[in-house]
This record gives C-alpha cells, structure tokens and sequence, in this order.
C-alpha cells in the first residue's frame, strides 16, 4: 500500500525508526517471500492428484513426467535471473539453446569438413559451453564497451543467432544423436540413485547459484550493480566486470541447458528453444525476480519455473484440447503473474 | 483573491497517517494565513514530507481534515480541484524532460485550433503569457532537460499558478543552488508573495527562514510542536523546538588541536587537474588534518574529489602517504586507503534496496570471509557496529537502507566510507539534506576519526561544514584563490567563493 503514492510523489515518506525486535521478523519474511508460491504448488498438486489419483503422485509421474521437461527451462531461468538481478536483458539466451549445440554436434557429426572437422565426440559438450560463453563476450562487448541496449542487442543476436541455426542445420533435424555421441546419450539417459542426470544438474546448478549470489563478492556484487550501478562502482566494485561476466556464466549455462534438450529429444531441430523467452521470463518473474535489477531469489525463480511445469502437465490431464492449451496456458500464466503480484505485495516492474 | 482576507488559505487539523506499523505522522496541524511566506521545519523523518502529501491530496490521512479556504478539501481523486487550491514545487523535477517548457506548462490542457487539434502556436502564445506575466525569464522552446534548477523551479511555480491555485509548497527549494541563485529566488519570491500568492516554505537551512518568512512551524516526532512568527523564535528556540532536548547543538570542531608543521602528509595532489574542470592543483591534508575545499558549483571542486577518488580521468598525481594512485579507478583509491563519501547519497551513496550491513560493508565485502566469500555472520557483525558507531537509528542490519531517512542513510554511507579503515576521507558535501542533529553526529565523526590521525578532504557550500576544517581553500572556475586557516571571516569567505573578493585576502 504505502509503495503505491503516485508518480511525482515526495521522497519516499519518512518512517521514523522502530528499535524493537523487527529484524529477526524482517528476515523470516524475506524467506517467506521466496516461498510465495509453495501454496499454489502445493493447490496444484493437489488438484492433479484428483485428475489422475492412480498416477498424478507417484515418483515417477513427478520425476519423469513434470520435472524431466522443465530442467532445460530452469537452467535458462538460472541464466535469465542473474542477468536480470544485474539490470540487464538478455533475449538471446533462447537462440543459444538451439546454436550452441547445434555448432558443437556439426562440428562432430555434420556433413563438413570445416574445421578440422569431424572433431571427436568428447568435445561436444566444451564446445557448446564454449560457444553459449562466446556469444555472452560479445552480447557483453556491446552492452558494456560501447554502451548498447541490452534489451534490443539482445534481440538483435536472438535473430542473427536463430538465422545461423538455420543456415547449420538446414531446415532439417540433425538426429539420431544417442548412438553417435556418448556424452548425449548420458546427459539423455544416465541416471543417478534412479534420478534423471539432467536433474541432478539443475540441482547443483541451482545450488551453486544460491551460494555464489548469497555468500561470495561477485554475488553480492549483482545484487549491488543491478540495485544501483552508480553506488556500486563509488564502492569499488568493478560494475562493467560483473555485469560482463554475467553475460559470459549465462550464455554458457544456456549452452548446457540447449545440450540437455538436444539430449532429452535425441536430435537438434532447427527452431530448438524457439519461443522459450517468453517462458522464461513469465518463470523468473512470478519466481519474484525485477525486471528493474537488484532484486530476486533463485530459490524463487525455481519456483516459478516449477509452477509453471505442474500448471502445463496439469492442462495436460485436464484433457484440454491440444489446439487450445496454448491459449490456455498463455492466460494461466497471466493468472499467475497477477496472483504473485498479489501475494508479494510489490509492484512488478 | 475573492477570499475572505483572514481566513487561512490551508488548515490541517489533527492529521494522522501509519505506514504499516510506522506512525509517519500523529498530529499533524497547520494553518497558513493568506500572502505570508510559512516555514515548515523539522528534522528528518519528523513528518514533513507526510503532510505535504496529504496537504496535496497524494496520501489519504488516516485521521484529520484538510480545508481550503475554511471549506473541506475536494476528494482524493479530483486532482484538477487539488490543482486550483495548492501546488508544490518538489526538489525532483516534474517536468518531461523532452518537451519544451510550453508544452510542460500545458499538458493534458493543450490549447486547440481549428479541427479540434493542437495548436502550437496558441501554446507558445499562452505559454509566453503565463511567464511574462509571473515575470520568468525563459523562452517557452526550451526543452524542459535544458532548464537550470533555479529556472525549472519557477517555470513549475508559474506551471502552478496557472492552475488557479495560489497557495504553492516549496520542498526544499534552496538545496541544489547557489548563494547568488537562491537570493534571485528569495527576489522572485518576494514579488510573488506582494502579488498575493502564499507560500509553504520547507528548509534544513534555518538563516533562510529568518531572510524570507513571517511564521514558522515546526515538527517534531511526528506531531506538531509550535507554531510562532519567526520573530519571537530565535535560533536557539527554534532548534531546541526541532531537537526536543535542551542540550543545545555542540559547535564541533571548537577544540580542535591545531595540526602541527611537522604532520606526516596522507594525501597528496600534485599539479591534479580534471580535464573540462579544473586546472592543475596542488594541495596537501597532513595527518589529523581537516582540509575544506569550497567554491561555486561551476567551481570543479565536486569533480576535483571525484577524480582523486578514482570515479573521473585526471592528470598530474595523487600520494596518500608515500605510495603514487593509479587513477581513474576506485579499487585502487580504495586500496590506497581512500574513504569516499559521494555528494548524492541517492545517486551513488546506497544502494536502496540492499541492507544496512550490506551498504556499510561493500567497500570491505573482500575482508568478509575466506577467498571470494562474505560470510553474512561476519557482514552482520560489521553492520551492527558501525550502527552503534555512527548512532544510527535502524530497526537493525537487515533494514533495506531505502527505508532509513536521510540522515540515517548518510550515516550509513559514512559507514561505508570508514569501513576500510582509510588514511584519508574525501567527503562531498557530507550534510546536504539532513536534519540538525545529524549534521552534528556526522561532523562529529570526521571530528574524532580525524583526531585518530586520518585526514580528511571536505569538499561542501555549508559554512557549517566548513567550520570544522583546519583549513579551508576557496576554488573558483578550477583553480584555488584563496586558503584560510581557522577562523576566518564568514563575509570574506562567501564574497570569494562568489568570485568577488579575491584582492583582499
């Protein structure tokens, strides 16, 4: 309420200090904010299991059903959030699920010599890693040196990449990929005490994440850059570093995200992580990330992106009609942002 | 004026307004009578900026009634009603800035022509009008971004005016100007006021209230504590309504130990120059000294600090101590052993949304814990002390620095430029913007960090500030005029930082 005074309003209304027993409270309410949509989850959960009560609950609908399908999407979420924390945009993360492995596979099974090329197999996965970092350089060359956008070289790229896609595979679908490339088939189909690998990595890269933002310099220096760039750097942060390196660690995580996709499906299709911005960004910000920088949780942004999946699987046993349930989703999604804004209480910016 | 000659333009009566559990205002009463000039003082957080949004209808009141004219004030959504009754000047700008001064005098009211469409030449028609006759001098093609802040003032003032209304709020008018600019503004004021508009004067600095206002009010913890013609309060009255304690302010710095010749150098500039701002300078802060640097804002003396901190390119070269600074880069100001306190605290003091501890520790997040990690135990730790150092009054370290008043978030940025443990403070006009008694703790800070054998760099227009120094240099267009020791005389200081007295020094 007290956030919504209207535009050319005073300085923020002065609030006169309250020594009392407020921080240990302040603190378990900032947890609770990264737990806002554990109730709609759990609602869902819920309202599946009524759908489906032989099936809905069992680990293996939850493992292999829900949570297999959205790795690929939490680690662009991943990606997504610390550079929106750092107050950037980057689009262009969608079209590096597709060329990055795109790239990396040519390079091993393509009908080329460029390059050297066939490489051997083994470098499929530094090469793709390589390539998402490369094109983070360069969006950070752009927005950093020269002082661009991001929003729009971002899209700029997400279009010149997409094209180059198209232009490696052809229109066609490089598949069959399993049997050719070992390190594919066991990012497809390895698994770890009976979990799919591709879960376990987006576990430990989430993990990982919540360390490095919440307890190292360069974590708490997003926070700080994406909260006041100007302030920042009078306190000696390195601002343009961070934010360039965010560009580089979420163009490689990018990368991995679209080498487990191309995994999971066994084949790279030439419009792979097409449309999955959208997606994207809708997970990070009912996760309760700020499209204005500085604010946001990864534990709330994996929320998100799990909501999301439950809320596609569970149109899915609702037996709308598949011409329909993109509309469907597309309205839910709206749902849901108006429901996080709601419960958060914050305007989203 | 229509209205009956003794009835008070604007009354507020027992105004009350929560924000969430914080009481922001309790007792909220004013009356301004019509045509005088009405101070509104009170420290930081004492409920000012509340009751102006209430008086402009932007906060709904919990409790209490606003009347205009003896009549209740229109309802919260009416805003033209609002706009004919009262106007306030913020110290933001609320001017677009890529239209011109015509159209931000008249927008959403643009005059039309024929078809019904805007008319650009009866916009610039009525635009000149509006300002030749409240007499501002500025052509109304000016885009609104090219206005000085003495200029943007009176075109919003005269933007307010056309509304009809004749009662306007100024919000600290004075704090972005200069000496010979504010007393072009007190002039234009004073014809205003003869031409019978009222005004709702709010200010930290205290002479001007003296110079151009008949009553004052002040606030205090949220309520209303006194309102009196300025005549019968004196100084000491008036500070002691504000503060609520007897204890008088302390003059910090009266008895300072003079810095003895033989004072080991912590900084050094020799032949700095700051390209487009100042020429070569060559200065000196010696160990336990407090060296001021004043001078007009076109001085260059903000961006002479700001290059020896590492935020500008400069020429020439910066020692602290015996050890040559890389410069153009904060990091190794900083490791040099720079503290730095920004001019602005909004623009690059804080960082809002980030806790008190995070703020106070950013410049030392590498000392927090092993290799790249900051440990928020340690972080905290850190924060709760230099809370209790710098008395600074927040619910605790977790408590986003957005939240704190200005005073408080200062300190919290004071904070932050001792957190390394610096040899040499370099502070930007470190009072700008706060209430009396936190000027004082904060002037007092320097005071005794410097007893303990730091040096400072004050850099500021406030002649309190100033006090304070051991020595104080006068900068006029980037170059240094003037030096004084301590004791210095207030109207030969001010005549040479004008640029007006430089041959009798």
């Amino acid at each position: 309420m007290s956030e919504t005074l209207a535009a050319g309003a005073p300085e923020a209304p002065p609030r006169p200090p309250k020594p009392t027993g407020r921080p240990f409270n302040r603190l378990r309410l900032a947890r609770l904010r990264d737990l806002a949509l554990v109730p709609p989850i759990i609602a869902l959960l819920i309202y599946g299991y009524t759908l489906r009560p032989d099936v809905f609950l069992t680990k293996s609908y939850l493992v292999d059903t829900v949570l297999k399908y959205q790795t690929e999407l939490a680690l662009v979420v991943l990606a997504e959030a610390l550079v929106l924390i750092v107050g950037k945009f980057d689009l262009s993360l969608e079209s590096i699920v597709g060329i990055a492995p795109a790239v990396a596979i040519f390079l091993v099974v393509g009908q080329t010599s460029m390059l050297g090329a066939p490489w051997p197999t083994w470098t499929v996965l530094p090469v793709a890693l390589m390539f998402g970092a490369l094109i983070g350089v360069f969006n950070g060359l752009l927005v950093v040196r020269f002082k661009l956008s991001a929003f729009i070289v971002t899209l700029a790229m997400l279009i010149a990449l997409r094209g180059l896609q198209l232009a490696i595979v052809g229109g066609a679908t490089i598949s069959n990929l399993a049997n050719r490339i070992p390190t594919i088939d066991n990012l497809g189909s390895l698994r770890i005490l009976t979990v799919p690998l591709s879960i376990w990595i987006v576990v430990l890269a989430f993990a990982v994440g919540v360390v490095v933002l919440g307890y190292t310099r360069f974590g708490r220096s997003i926070y700080a850059v994406g909260g006041n760039p100007d302030a920042a750097r009078a306190a000696g942060i390195r601002v343009e570093r961070v934010i360039w390196v965010t560009f580089i660690v979420a163009g490689a995580l990018a990368a991995l995200a679209g080498l487990m996709l191309s995994a999971r499906l066994g084949s790279v299709a030439a419009n792979q992580g097409s449309g999955m911005i959208f997606t994207v960004f809708a997970a990070a910000v009912i996760g309760g990330i700020s499209l204005d920088g500085g604010k946001g949780s990864l534990v709330g942004a994996l929320t998100g992106v799990v909501l999301l999946g439950l809320i596609q699987n569970v149109l899915t046993l609702a037996q709308v009609r598949p011409d329909q349930i993109q509309a469907v989703n597309g309205l839910v999604i709206l749902v849901a942002l108006v429901l996080a804004r709601l419960t958060s209480g914050k305007a989203q910016d | 004026m229509v209205d009956d000659e003794s009835r008070p333009v604007v009354e507020a009566i027992g105004i009350a307004k929560r924000f969430g559990p914080t009481v922001a205002l309790a007792e909220g009463n004013l009356t301004v009578l019509p045509g005088e000039t009405h101070a509104l003082v009170g420290r930081n957080g004492a409920g000012k900026s509340t009751l102006v949004g209430v008086l402009t209808g932007l906060l709904k009141p919990d409790a209490g009634e606003v009347r205009f004219a003896g009549r209740p004030a229109p309802p919260l959504g009416d805003r033209v009603a609002w706009r004919q009754h009262v106007a306030c000047v913020y110290q933001k700008p609320s001017v677009v800035g890529e239209l011109s001064v015509a159209e931000n005098l008249f927008l959403d009211r643009q005059p039309r022509g024929r078809f019904g469409l805007l008319s650009r030449s009866r916009l610039r028609r009525t635009a000149t009008d509006l300002l030749e006759s409240w007499a501002v001098p500025v052509d109304p093609d000016t885009p609104a971004r090219e206005l000085t802040v003495e200029q943007r003032q009176l075109v919003e003032i005269a933007g307010a005016l056309s509304h009809g209304a004749r009662f306007v709020i100024l919000d600290e008018p004075t704090a972005q100007l200069e000496a010979r600019a504010i007393a072009r503004l007190f002039d234009r004021l004073t014809d205003l006021q003869r031409q019978g508009v009222t005004f709702l004067f709010i200010s930290h600095h205290l002479p001007e209230i003296y110079e151009i206002c008949q009553r004052v009010t002040v606030f205090r913890d949220a309520r209303h504590i006194v309102t009196a013609p300025v005549a019968e309060m004196n100084h000491a009255k008036l500070v002691e309504a504000m503060i609520g304690d007897a204890r008088g302010l302390v003059q910090v710095g009266q008895d300072r130990p003079s810095v003895p010749a033989s004072a080991e150098p912590v900084l050094t500039l020799d032949a700095v120059g700051v390209p487009g701002f100042t020429g070569p300078i060559d200065l000196t802060v010696r160990q336990g000294e407090i060296v001021g640097v004043t001078g007009s804002a076109a001085s260059g003396k903000r961006q002479l600090a700001e290059a020896v901190v590492g935020l500008r390119p400069r020429t020439g070269r910066v020692r602290v101590a015996d050890a040559a600074v890389k410069p153009a880069s904060v990091p190794a100001a900083l490791r040099a052993g720079i503290g730095y306190l920004p001019a602005d605290r909004n623009a690059d003091g804080f960082v809002p949304g980030l806790s008190v501890a995070e703020n106070a520790t950013m410049t030392v997040a590498d000392r927090l814990g092993p290799a790249f990690m900051v440990l928020p135990r340690q972080r905290d730790a850190r924060g709760r002390k230099a809370i209790a150092d710098l008395e600074v009054h927040t619910a605790g370290p977790h408590q986003p620095v957005g939240e704190l008043s200005g005073g408080n978030a200062q300190k919290v940025v004071m904070a932050r430029a001792l957190a390394r443990d610096p040899r040499v403070l370099v502070l930007v006009h470190p009072t700008v913007g706060v209430d009396v008694r936190s000027k004082e703790s904060l002037l007092g800070v320097v005071d005794a960090e410097t007893r303990r054998g730091r040096g400072a760099l004050l850099v500021s227009d406030e002649l309190d500030d100033l006090r304070v120094c051991d020595r104080v240099v006068v900068m006029v267009a980037g170059r240094v005029v003037a030096e004084h020791p301590r004791g210095w005389d207030e109207a030969t200081l001010v005549a040479e930082i004008e640029g007006i007295g430089e041959k009798d020094v």
